[in-house]
């Protein structure tokens, strides 16, 4: 094996980003809010390239308002395109929230977005009124600071900010998955239900993001958190928040902690045994039963196939990459299988990724993954070529390494734009594992079975 | 249905048969209308893009270089370069205290490593507000590296998408006309406005070459920086896409006198059309090109004509919705469903110029709805209204259409089959096919919900009675359209409606009647 593990200088310039960037992460978020229109306070085109990358992976409508800025505003200020914008959007979407998020350029001119808000309540009181009063959530997402996971959790967390209020203490559990699919979503409500537990999941793009096929056309999907259930948060009895490598200086689940104290059950995300166990066993404390059999029983296949499965993908080196928490969450898997994670990357800059990469690995792996964080995926195949790995993991955008190599890439996260289903894939629990371990395996068998000069039809 | 239309954006909406021709359009979109348009770096972007061995850096943050990472399908036969998403990357603390001195570095650190022919610099919208002075950092690096480093003034917000085109052309002119032009053919042409989407760009140039031209530069698909820097030595310039690239052949006009023409290579009509107005024009140079440029067409329609026919049969009177981002495309597209027998009820684009819009109205039936600039609610409600078996777009447009159990083509930049050229035409025939006859359509709730209302007023289902097929070989007498609308190139024919094939095969001694061979 040849070391390339000492630290390299960086470059200046960035070549194929493995990071998007912090309003497109804000507009996923609110999308995952009941009748919530995302708003970008910026120029046209942000919006419209954000609607494509995420239509390209959800194939779903994502509709993103703009203010549609031009020369003149940015001079002036885009103050009054902002107020036009939330009057048309309210006048034709009946919006129960408009999740504002700024942009590089609102932010570089300096407008005011709270200001300018407030002034628009005050202005058009008629029109918020006669539109039922939608919620007006602001969020300062600058893409030159921080990526697109950065405005996710900022998004949210704006949210319970803005609308999260004080009422009477209910049994309701907040739960703040972070960025998961709509098949975990959905898999992550199914076991709460389970528990007997009642929680609010937000953001909740289960149907948002995967709706179906319709008679009539909606101008807004169906589902997503209640507006109403955000702003009773302040009463929870709890809150469980997945990531362990939240950077913002408070979270959702800091803030409803400090302002409301709810406790927080701060976990990473629950992707393999380990992680998922951590998971189950503060659903169980908090639901006072334990693990439902259905679960259980889950739980032991999937120990049941670690078994079945370990000989073929033993000490098989893996590069993994993406956002810093879905890398830590797959990287924790791995080391479980026994597949060796050999560089977890992103271009996400936490500056938690290497010690969170360590807690999940340390009894696990005899010597710990390259972590590199802030890299692009030049810097990633630089790195990784020296590692020879057998296979790579992460979204579509590193199918090019694959490519490059002739390893195999198991496409998990967003964006996945080269398959079908990608918004379907199910990465954590039980069952999530059990489909990750399946594919794993199932890839590792098809590469050898394609190499072979027998061409095996039974292994 | 109307109250999917902002009051705004009434005048941007027209159908056909209410009243008198009239559409406002070339407007900034309405805030808070969820646009289909990009911005004005999007439009750079696009056009400039294909130059495969140019190093094309975005000059700001993240987001304008990685929405834009390859995501287009135009193809390279040699170098890849274009295929790369390079960025500075911008961060607060260049935004701050401003990314001259970042790009200057990466520029220095990615040429070094690349060796480009060209560098590009897009603009973003900080860099807009920020004041770098791109200029400057270009011309030093330029001068450093001995290689072209061309601003492309882009900031998005300075526009749209058209603004970013002229930028582009901008930017490739200052590229034109410093190469070496002496062993360049005046039997020659540059191809403008194809980006080499799925290697369409490769079909056009061996029908050009067929008919004996030298092609000088593709501008920009399968493009190379030595190409553009002759493409003023080229006799013609061709431009599709009218709005992407007719700046420059403008400026090339200007400047080098190089002539150009219209053209579209979407469709039979005016693929054939095409290549006998680029013919004509060399005519009077080359007496034999009329005749090579008639068998081409010959051979191709022979091949093609019977090949569509299964397609035409079977989608006969189906109905069609049309929304792309250059009405130009728009116009070949009515003409293809046309010549697949098939209804366009609704056709709109997200940049179209008033001319563009009345070619449309001209060439449209009645009641069909045209559309500027459009959004979601506004296409869904249409084509709920319309009812139409297959709507025509890009990425956006796609779940508005299968969301509601429509069928789908994509036609935007992403596509990867060819529907350029005779073969263009077939593909577009099968990729039409392959949707609208799909089985799934039973299954979806709005369709079942259709049929079920139509057996409850006591009519059945329609059954469509087939047209007959066409006798072999008759292939010179087929029209092409019911109506025989006028193409909106037949304009420069004289103004002789150009609505049968027939034409395009005798096409040769029309022509010879008119400029006879010296």
């Amino acid at each position: 094996m040849k070391q390339a593990h000492k630290l390299v200088e960086p470059y200046v310039s960035t070549t194929n980003a493995c990071k998007l960037c912090k309003p497109l992460g804000a507009c996923l978020a609110f999308r995952g809010i009941e009748g919530a229109v995302p708003f970008l306070h910026g120029s046209q085109g942000c919006a419209t390239y954000m609607r494509r990358y995420i239509i390209s992976h959800f194939r779903e409508p994502m509709d993103i308002a703009s203010s549609s800025l031009g020369e003149k505003h940015a001079v002036y200020g885009g103050g009054p395109n902002l107020k036009l914008g939330l009057k048309n959007v309210m006048s034709k979407y009946n919006a129960g929230m408009i999740g504002i998020a700024t942009t590089c350029l609102t932010e570089t001119i300096g407008d005011d977005v709270p200001t300018i808000v407030n002034e628009f309540r005050r202005e058009f009181a008629d029109v918020m009124e006669a539109h039922g009063s939608p919620a007006l959530v602001r969020v300062s997402t600058p893409s030159y600071a921080g990526t697109h996971m950065e405005g996710f959790h900022a998004a949210v967390k704006a949210v319970v900010d803005q609308l999260a209020e004080e009422t009477e203490p209910h049994q309701e559990i907040a739960i703040f998955p972070g960025f998961a699919s709509p098949a975990d979503i959905r898999y992550l409500k199914e076991i709460i239900d389970d528990f007997g537990l009642q929680g609010t999941v937000l953001p909740d793009i289960s149907l948002t993001l995967d709706g179906p096929a319709l008679k009539e056309y909606e101008n807004l999907p169906s589902g997503g958190t209640p507006i109403s259930d955000i702003r009773a948060m302040g009463g929870s009895r709890a809150s469980i928040e997945f990531g362990r490598t939240l950077f913002t200086p408070k979270t959702a689940g800091k803030l409803l902690e400090e302002k409301f104290e709810a406790p927080l059950y701060s976990l990473g995300m629950p992707i393999g045994l380990r992680e998922s166990d951590r998971f189950f066993k503060v659903l169980e404390e908090l639901s006072g039963r334990e693990s439902p059999e259905k679960h259980a029983l889950e739980r032991g296949r999937l120990i049941d196939a670690y078994v079945d499965g370990h000989k073929y993908i033993f000490d098989k080196r893996a590069v993994v990459y993406g956002e810093e928490d879905l890398v830590v969450g797959i990287t924790s898997f791995l080391a479980e299988i026994g597949v060796r994670p050999v560089l977890c990357a992103s271009g996400g800059r936490s500056g938690q990724f290497q010690q969170a990469i360590k807690e999940v690995v340390e009894d696990l792996l005899p010597e710990p993954p390259l972590v590199r964080e802030g890299v692009d995926f030049y810097r990633i195949a630089e790195e990784a070529g020296a590692l020879e790995p057998d296979l790579i993991i992460g979204n579509s955008k590193g199918y090019h390494l694959a490519r490059r190599w002739g390893v195999p890439l198991i496409r998990v996260g967003f964006p996945i734009h080269d398959r079908f289903g990608g918004h379907r894939i199910l990465s954590v629990g039980y069952r999530g594992a059990q489909s990750l371990l399946d594919t794993i395996v199932n890839t590792i068998i098809e590469a050898k079975q394609e190499h072979s000069p027998v061409g095996y039809s039974y292994i | 249905m109307t109250t999917a239309i902002f009051s705004e954006r009434q005048d941007q909406v027209y159908r056909k048969g209410d009243q008198p021709f009239q559409m406002s359009c070339d407007k900034d979109s309405l805030a808070g209308a969820v646009s289909q348009r990009a911005c004005v770096f999007c439009g750079s972007r696009v056009v400039l893009y294909p130059i495969a061995d140019a190093l094309h850096l975005v000059h700001g943050p993240i987001g304008c270089a990685a929405y834009t990472w390859d995501i287009r399908g135009a193809l390279s036969s040699g170098p890849a370069l274009h295929r790369l998403s390079f960025s500075t990357d911008l961060q607060e603390k260049d935004v701050i205290f401003g990314g001259e001195t970042k790009l200057y570095q990466a520029l220095i650190e990615l040429i070094n490593r690349h060796q480009p022919n060209a560098a590009f610099v897009y603009s973003t919208c900080i860099v807009g507000i920020i004041g770098d002075d791109l200029e400057a950092v270009c011309k030093r690096v330029a001068e450093e590296k001995g290689i072209p480093v061309i601003p492309v003034q882009s900031e998005g917000f300075k526009g749209n998408k058209r603004a970013g085109y002229n930028a582009a052309c901008k930017a490739m002119f200052r590229l034109i006309g410093t190469g070496d032009v002496s062993n360049v053919s005046p039997l020659s042409v540059n191809i403008l406005g194809d980006f080499n989407l799925a290697g369409e760009i490769w079909i056009i140039r061996e029908y050009f070459e067929r008919m004996g031209l030298e092609i000088v530069a593709n501008i920009t698909g399968d493009g190379r920086v030595d190409d553009v820097r002759r493409a003023h030595g080229a006799g013609l310039n061709v431009v599709q896409c009218s709005g992407s690239t007719m700046d420059l052949a403008k400026m090339m006009k200007e400047k080098y006198g190089t002539p150009f023409m219209r053209v579209s290579y979407f469709g039979v009509e005016d693929m054939a059309e095409s290549l006998y107005n680029v013919a004509r024009h060399f005519a009077g140079k080359d007496s034999e090109i009329m005749d090579r440029t008639a068998d081409l067409v010959k051979g191709e329609l022979q091949t093609l004509l019977p090949a569509l026919e299964k397609y035409r049969r079977a989608l006969s009177g189906k109905k069609a919705a049309i929304y792309v981002g250059g009405a130009f495309k728009a116009f070949s597209l009515v003409k293809a469903f046309r010549l697949l027998e098939m209804d366009v009820a609704l056709v709109g684009s997200q940049t179209g110029t008033e001319e563009d819009y009345r070619e449309l109205h001209e060439i449209t039936d009645e009641g069909t709805i045209i559309v500027d600039d459009s959004n979601p609610l506004e296409l869904s409600a249409f084509l709920q209204e319309k009812d139409v078996d297959i709507f025509v777009g890009g990425v956006k447009e796609r779940p508005i259409a299968y969301k509601l159990g429509v069928g789908f083509c994509d036609h935007n930049h992403e596509r990867k089959e060819a529907l350029e050229g005779f073969v263009g035409m077939l593909n577009f025939a099968k990729e039409v096919y392959s949707t609208v006859m799909s089985p799934v359509w039973r299954f979806v709730p709005r369709k079942k919900q259709r049929n079920v209302l139509k057996s409850d007023r006591g009519r059945s289902f329609r059954k469509k009675t087939l047209p007959e097929p066409l006798p072999k070989n008759s292939y010179d007498s087929f029209s092409l359209s019911r109506r025989q609308p006028l193409s909106p190139m037949s304009g420069r024919r004289d103004g002789s409606p150009f609505g049968r094939l027939s034409d395009m095969l005798v096409a040769e001694n029309n022509c010879n009647n008119r400029e006879p061979r010296p």
